[in-house]
């Protein structure tokens, strides 16, 4: 915290340019996104996951060594308990692409709390964005290839009620299916990490400030220290929360585009 | 939420230099090429073996649970085999013990009825011989009773002439000699 503090050299309070790290290649440059901490992470993470997997699984075995039973379980986890129970028998199709955001979607989170590093790509829109399209556009092809174009809009758009409310409910099924989803999906995870990165800082930031401005503080700066720790943990909490908010929500729309009703 | 909103309005006010609502589009490039990898990578190498683990395991398992299914009745038909088999034997040991009562009863039934045969006909034979031996002796007797008579009677007149002493006499000797002649033939 120390370090990270000192080498922000950040003002307290914490602003939005506390997320805009300056360039790391060419070294201290602004503006330029190219090769930063955020995108080094976000190789990371894909290198990690990927180096994970391959190394549990090279030889998978009937009956599993725990390093193959440990990766095992996560995909069982997010097959059986997302991808089957949200969509059903078919859910398996899906259980790969589900994983694989999973894995993505925590692994970039986890950075928001491992000391050092402390700061998760998805506080930074784009990589949110990214997953978030991809979730909408899958749920759309799927549901047109089930039920072909017309039936799957109609299927989409038009709920089962009196027809004279269907004036009112088509916009707020067209806005609510079509709008707000992917939006809602990428502010979700996007606003999270955001937020817990921030509070983060204020409370870090905020203890250095207050010892700073006055000796006598000091067992408030400790306070605040102590509480930058106690969030940590809640953060964890937030981490997990949202990477299955995530996958879940995708699983749903899926399921929604595949069900023959409304 | 409100403290992103928060941070986003006071950032708004204060800087103009980023949006955190706008995504950058160099970010993402990244973002893209970096999860395409990823989503090759574990959804083509990694997820399907998995599939396959689970489905071989599976497998394994139910195939353990048929074979195990089938040695229980194979092992329940031979229990009911031997079971069969052992009352059979069971019934055919007791018909066997009957069998060998009866038997022994049999025989010694004809045991017995030799033995008394048998001793039925010692006996005659002892009777018999007895009968044999006292008709030959009364026989025997008969003779030399007669031949002693005679002796008796001839003694007699030969010393009748003798005094009634001397005839007293001779009647004793004869009796003594018939006594000791008696006790030696008994003997």
């Amino acid at each position: 915290m120390i370090v990270q503090s000192t080498v922000l050299a950040a003002e307290f309070p914490p602003s939005v340019e506390d997320f805009y790290l300056p360039s790391i290649l060419p070294w201290g440059a602004e503006n330029n996104y190219w090769f930063t901490k955020i995108t080094v992470l976000a190789w990371v993470a894909v290198a990690l996951i990927i180096v994970f997997f391959l190394v549990t699984y090279r030889k998978p075995q009937l009956v599993p060594s725990k390093k193959q039973w440990f990766a095992e379980s996560v995909y069982g986890f997010v097959r059986n308990n997302i991808a089957v129970e949200m969509i059903g028998p078919r859910g398996v199709n899906f259980a790969p692409y589900l994983t694989t955001l999973f894995c993505f979607v925590i692994f970039m989170n986890f950075f928001g709390i491992v000391p050092l590093i402390q700061i998760s790509p998805n506080s930074h829109i784009a990589f949110p964005a990214i997953l978030a399209v991809i979730s909408y556009v899958m749920f759309i092809y799927v549901g047109i290839r089930q039920h072909g174009f017309v039936k799957y809009v109609k299927n989409s758009l038009i709920p089962p009620a009196p027809w004279f409310i269907l004036p009112l409910l088509i916009p707020i099924e067209f806005f609510s299916n079509f709008l707000v989803r992917p939006f809602s999906l990428a502010v979700r995870l996007f606003a999270n990490m955001f937020a817990g990165h921030m509070l983060l800082l204020v409370f870090t930031l905020g203890g250095f400030a207050m010892i700073n401005a006055n000796a006598l503080l000091a067992p408030v700066s400790i306070l605040s220290w102590i509480l930058t720790i106690a969030l940590t943990f809640l953060e964890f909490l937030v981490i997990c929360l949202q990477a299955y908010v995530f996958t879940v929500l995708t699983a749903s729309y899926v399921q929604g585009a595949l069900a023959d009703e409304h | 939420m409100i403290t992103q909103l928060f941070v986003v309005a006071e950032a708004a006010a204060e800087e103009t230099k980023h949006n955190p609502i706008l995504p950058i589009w160099q970010e993402i490039v990244v973002g893209t090429v970096a999860f395409s990898v990823l989503c090759f990578v574990l959804m083509k190498f990694v997820f399907p073996q998995m599939e396959k683990t689970f489905q071989a395991r599976v497998d394994a398992i139910e195939g353990g649970i048929k074979r195990a299914e089938t040695a229980q009745a194979e092992a329940n038909e031979l229990l009911e085999q031997y079971r069969a088999q052992l009352a059979e034997a069971r019934t055919e040991a007791a018909r066997i013990r009957d069998e060998a009562r009866a038997d022994a009863e049999g025989i010694r039934q004809d045991v017995l009825a030799k033995a008394r045969e048998e001793s039925d006909r010692i006996i005659a034979a002892g009777n018999e011989q007895l009968s044999a031996q006292r008709e030959s002796i009364v026989r025997d007797l008969r003779a030399e009773i007669g031949t002693l008579a005679v002796d008796l009677a001839g003694k007699i007149v030969g010393e009748a002439l003798a005094d009634e002493a001397r005839t007293r006499g001779t009647v004793e000797r004869f009796i003594a000699d018939l006594d000791s002649a008696g006790t030696a033939g008994r003997r």
